[in-house]
């Protein structure tokens, strides 16, 4: 399995990979908000924690559909599913994958794009501790939706349609705890909500998105 | 013997409600039809709301039914994975668009009368919220219907998505709450009127509730039949091509 | 008997292709599945591999027995023929990757991208995957497509040799690979609608 991760980001690091284009999105997101509400700091202050887990979270989206359709156009995906290594653990490595080359980066960078924002000095902490909690689970659902919407021509819009409402947890105790950092009121429960929300996703959501591979596959 | 589970055979769910469907059908709209002319022509103006208070007798059973849908497509979709009942994978589909339906009704009659009550069309109250969140799982779970060709491949997807979507469903509920209450405590708007509801008012609501369910019911038995020769249809026209 | 398959039926996309079809492989044989396009060779093999659940009948075989080769390689375009091979090898953990480049001449092209292949190469890279598995039973759909002569007759090698080690094969093919091995015509065993229970259920297969 271990050979199974290696893989997917030595694949997500070499040309075409589109690894860095997530971050690139949440980039352009959060520089685009500022041109449509104003400049106006105060206003930005306090939409800043919403913003940046509304980009993350569009950015963890957009390259969700490449969780399986690759593998499974070139038939690595059937190979995969006959053989030694449960199709649970494929889904479980390729989450983890997505999450190290997607999930990660926007961690790191928040912090800077949190500056343009105008983020309050101890929401910062908050932001990206939230961002690390949170988006382990944001990669597991869309990996998830990916495996549901695989077999399909026109899946990348479906699995969106999916997903979305399936991030509205994370997202609310994500913000919430950001949110609450920033006005330096207590951030315990949010944050264990969201934890709790990742674990529960890392640890059920494999089986049900094994299944719905099964099902694609045949 | 007779067993629930002989109405799981789709020629004998197809006989049975040929024969029941047009006398519920009847019994549905009659019991609808009177619980609306009494709650509406035949119950006391609030002293507060005045009349704008009878639009209950369609908001609440409406939003009642929407979320009694999509427990019974929960229940339709497990039937479906243990015991592989093809009718009870259609039911979960036709109740789908039944569900979403009552949600939309009940999403539009809470605007209408929130307007001239709260003075706002819209209130990012947890309940309205909540139901929003419910409206976008329809969608996501009728799309997923629609999109994937082969019939058992869709009801094995969607049904997953069922069970799973209920979990975060009932999360995101938390969440609103949660949510809601750590912005703006103290919002005004509460809506346990249940609770002080005078029988003047509680009794055709019943009777609008009794009415409601069984129009869902009647629906979902509709449309299950029209999936089924749907789903005939569609194996005829296999044939046809093999031949 | 390291395959039994028992009066299997089989569908595509809900409509039913193939019933009865009954064979056996044991160490060091190979099977030929003919019949013209559509039939279901591909169906048939994917419900042996276990990729897809079969309407009738029973497929025996060891667990882990099966290395299937679809018509897809399974190859990643920006990875080298070495890396491609060394994924497959480490997933299945069979066994070194060198007896693979061998078989299939694959040596000179160890460090090139599988992108920059011509589709001969990339099938031979593909076909050197079984090899990586180690497994017993192959099963090839059309495994000689876009090979060229030479490379055709590398890879009946490269069967053979798999045969004489107590393997199996089985081989969705039209061409004669150059050696001998039985023959299953797929024609007689097409699904007649006739048969498919009855006209109501036939929906809710």
């Amino acid at each position: 399995m271990i050979a199974l991760l290696k893989r997917d980001l030595a694949l997500a690091v070499r040309a075409g990979g589109g690894f860095g284009l997530g971050l690139a999105f949440f980039l352009i997101v959060t520089i685009l908000v500022p041109f449509g509400v104003g400049p106006d700091s105060g206003v930005l202050e306090i939409i800043a924690p919403g913003i940046l887990w509304v980009g993350a979270l569009l950015a963890c989206l957009l390259s969700l559909d490449r969780i399986f359709a690759l593998d499974f156009e070139d038939g690595s995906l059937d190979l995969l599913a006959t053989a030694p290594i449960p199709l649970e653990g494929v889904v479980a490595m390729k989450a983890v994958a997505h999450w190290l080359t997607t999930g990660l980066p926007l961690v790191l960078a928040a912090p800077v794009l949190g500056t343009l924002l105008h983020l309050p000095l101890p929401a910062y902490v908050w932001l990206m501790a939230s961002l690390a909690i949170g988006t382990p689970a944001l990669s597991m659902i869309g990996a998830f939706g990916a495996a549901l919407t695989v077999g399909l021509k026109r899946g990348g819009l479906l699995l969106s349609l999916l997903v979305l409402p399936l991030y509205v947890p994370t997202l609310i105790f994500g913000a919430e705890t950001v949110k609450r950092g920033a006005e330096g009121l207590a951030t315990g429960t949010p944050a264990l909500m969201l934890a709790g929300i990742t674990l529960a996703s890392c640890a059920l959501l494999p089986f049900a998105a094994a299944g719905a591979l099964r099902v694609n596959l045949r | 013997m007779a067993s629930i589970w002989q109405y799981a055979n789709p020629r004998k769910f197809m006989e049975t409600t040929d024969k029941v469907l047009p006398a519920l059908t009847v019994l549905a709209a009659a019991v609808v039809v009177v619980g609306l002319v009494w709650g509406f022509f035949f119950t006391p103006d609030d002293y507060k709301q005045g009349s704008t208070v009878k639009i209950i007798f369609i908001h609440v059973p409406a939003a009642i039914m929407a979320t009694g849908a999509w427990f019974m497509m929960l229940a339709a979709s497990l039937i479906w994975l243990i015991r592989r009942h093809h009718v009870s994978a259609l039911a979960a589909r036709a109740a789908a668009p039944v569900g979403m339906t009552f949600t939309l009704i009940g999403l539009f009659t809470g605007a209408i009368w929130g307007q001239p009550m709260w003075g706002t069309w819209w209130e990012w109250d947890p309940r309205l919220t909540s139901f929003l969140v419910l409206f976008l799982f329809y969608i996501g779970y009728i799309a997923l219907w629609e999109a994937i060709e082969n019939p058992d491949a869709a009801a094995d997807l969607t049904s997953v998505l069922c069970l799973v979507g209920s979990v975060f469903a009932f999360l995101s509920r938390y969440a609103v709450y949660f949510w809601n209450q750590g912005l703006h405590q103290g919002s005004s708007i509460s809506m346990d009127k249940e609770e002080h509801l005078a029988d003047a008012y509680s009794n055709p609501l019943w009777v609008c509730l009794i009415g409601f369910g069984l129009l869902f019911v009647v629906l979902v038995l509709g449309r299950t039949r029209t999936e089924i020769r749907a789903r005939r249809i569609k194996a005829l026209e296999a044939r046809e091509r093999m031949a | 008997m390291v395959l039994r398959v028992s009066d299997l039926a089989c569908a595509r996309g809900g409509v039913p292709v193939l019933e009865g079809v009954s064979f056996e492989l044991t160490p060091g044989q190979a099977l030929f599945l003919r019949g013209p396009n559509g039939i279901g060779k591909t169906t048939l093999l994917r419900t042996v591999a276990g990729l897809q659940p079969a309407l009738a009948g029973q497929v025996e075989a060891a667990p882990d027995a099966i290395a299937y080769a679809a018509h897809a390689d399974g190859l990643k375009a920006t990875l080298s023929v070495c890396e491609n091979l060394t994924f497959w090898s480490q997933i299945f953990g069979g066994p070194g990757i060198e007896g693979a480049l061998d078989a299939f001449n694959l040596r000179d092209l160890a460090d090139r991208q599988a992108q920059n292949l011509s589709a001969g190469q990339k099938r031979r890279l593909g076909l050197a995957r079984l090899l990586v598995t180690g497994r017993p039973v192959w099963m090839l759909d059309e495994p000689t497509v876009s090979l060229d002569r030479a490379s055709v007759t590398l890879f009946a090698e490269a069967v053979q040799a798999h045969l004489a080690n107590g393997g199996a094969a089985l081989i969705a093919t039209h061409i004669d690979l150059g050696f001998d091995a039985a023959v299953l015509d797929l024609s007689p065993f097409k699904a007649r609608p006739e048969t498919a229970v009855d006209h109501f259920d036939e929906a809710f297969l």
